[in-house]
């Protein structure tokens, strides 16, 4: 059993194997925890596709399952796995952060209230927001 | 001090999202009991306003206007480090500090009335430019510690408080600059403050530099 923490929350996956630098996936459950699915131009979210390299695409996809590490490393983007391989972290890339800050569109968050109640940033379009963080610490 | 400056702007179709950097169960409860807001406070465990926003420490502020653009990146949200003068044994301080640590907070506070009033045109608010400017920094390493921290938050939920030790401190090492992290990792006192002999070792260890990096705002120390 491995558990994929993605931007999209917690992913148990029963079939993904983590070992050493690998995290391999099948396909579907690749899908559903990060949004990529294998097109003829390569594993592919949106507008982003990464091209399998010719005459190693089995060092990404193989047998019905990718290699979300290696993905990842491709794509620049943070990763971290617990000493079993039993968690990983699908972060993200300084890169990305960097260029959507610059963008100066605030992103888009969904967070809890103290009764469960989900709040998101962008409920509060048209109003002026302070963000402000604090700490019982 | 947001409740009663909610309340005073509200008119002026403002609202504060106070967002509790914590991640152990229960711990903002008792804070938002006492001072019973009447806007929104939200639970951060994970950090992600961290990751988002580039956040480091408590309090810092963003401004976002109507359209969902960041009008002022995150900053010291009126604070001052006026407490790094004080007595450590009375907690007192320093007649001149404490009147300076004010003033950072009124400057703050006016200024944000300002921005609630006048939107755009009010010279605290950044334009694209400015605004970009003072966009805090997200590096690789960054992005490293915050995938850490999530995963060493994970684990301690699970149990694995000993893994978990380890991603924090790797977590701060990637990210020196947070505070978030750092104290999230380290231990609280009875009051619930993070007033202990480590934090105050850490804090002398920044010597000259500043333990909330300078604002850049009229008045502002």
């Amino acid at each position: 059993m491995v558990t994929l923490l993605t931007e999209s929350g917690e992913h148990a996956v029963p079939a993904a194997q983590g070992g050493g630098d690998a995290l391999w996936c099948p396909l579907r459950d690749a899908e559903t925890a990060t949004g990529f699915v294998v097109k003829p131009q390569g594993l592919c979210k949106d507008e982003i596709c990464v091209p399998l390299p010719a005459g190693r695409e089995r060092e990404l996809v193989a047998d019905g399952r990718v290699n979300l590490a290696a993905l990842w490393r491709r794509l620049g983007r943070a990763v971290a796995h617990s000493e079993r391989g039993d968690v990983w972290v699908l972060g993200e890339s300084g890169q990305d952060r960097a260029a959507a800050l610059a963008s100066l569109e605030a992103p888009d968050f969904a967070l809890p209230d103290p009764a469960g109640r989900v709040h998101r940033l962008s409920d509060y379009r048209g109003k002026k927001v302070l963000l402000v963080t604090w700490a019982s610490w | 001090m947001w409740q009663a400056l909610y309340e005073e702007l509200a008119e002026h179709d403002f609202v504060v999202l106070a967002v509790a950097m914590d991640s152990r169960e229960g711990d903002a409860q008792p804070w938002i009991d006492a001072a019973r807001p009447t806007y929104p406070t939200l639970i951060d465990r994970d950090h992600r306003l961290a990751e988002l926003y580039g956040i480091v420490n408590v309090p810092q502020a963003v401004w976002i206007d109507e359209a969902g653009r960041i009008v002022r990146p995150a900053e010291a949200a009126g604070a001052y480090e006026g407490f790094r003068k004080m007595n450590r044994a009375t907690r007192e301080m320093p007649e001149d500090v404490a009147r300076t640590t004010a003033q950072a907070r009124t400057t703050y506070l006016d200024a944000i009335r300002d921005w609630a009033r006048n939107g755009a045109r009010s010279r605290h608010a950044f334009g694209p430019g400015q605004a970009r400017a003072h966009v805090p920094p997200l590096t690789e390493d960054i992005a490293q510690a915050q995938a850490c921290f999530r995963l060493g938050q994970f684990l301690t939920r699970h149990g694995q408080a000993a893994e978990s030790q380890r991603f924090m401190k790797e977590a701060s090492r990637l990210h020196p600059d947070s505070w978030c992290i750092w104290r999230q990792g380290a231990g609280v006192n009875e009051m619930g403050f993070a007033a202990q002999p480590d934090f105050w070792e850490r804090v002398d260890g920044l010597g000259a530099k500043r333990y909330y990096a300078p604002v850049d705002m009229e008045g502002m120390p």
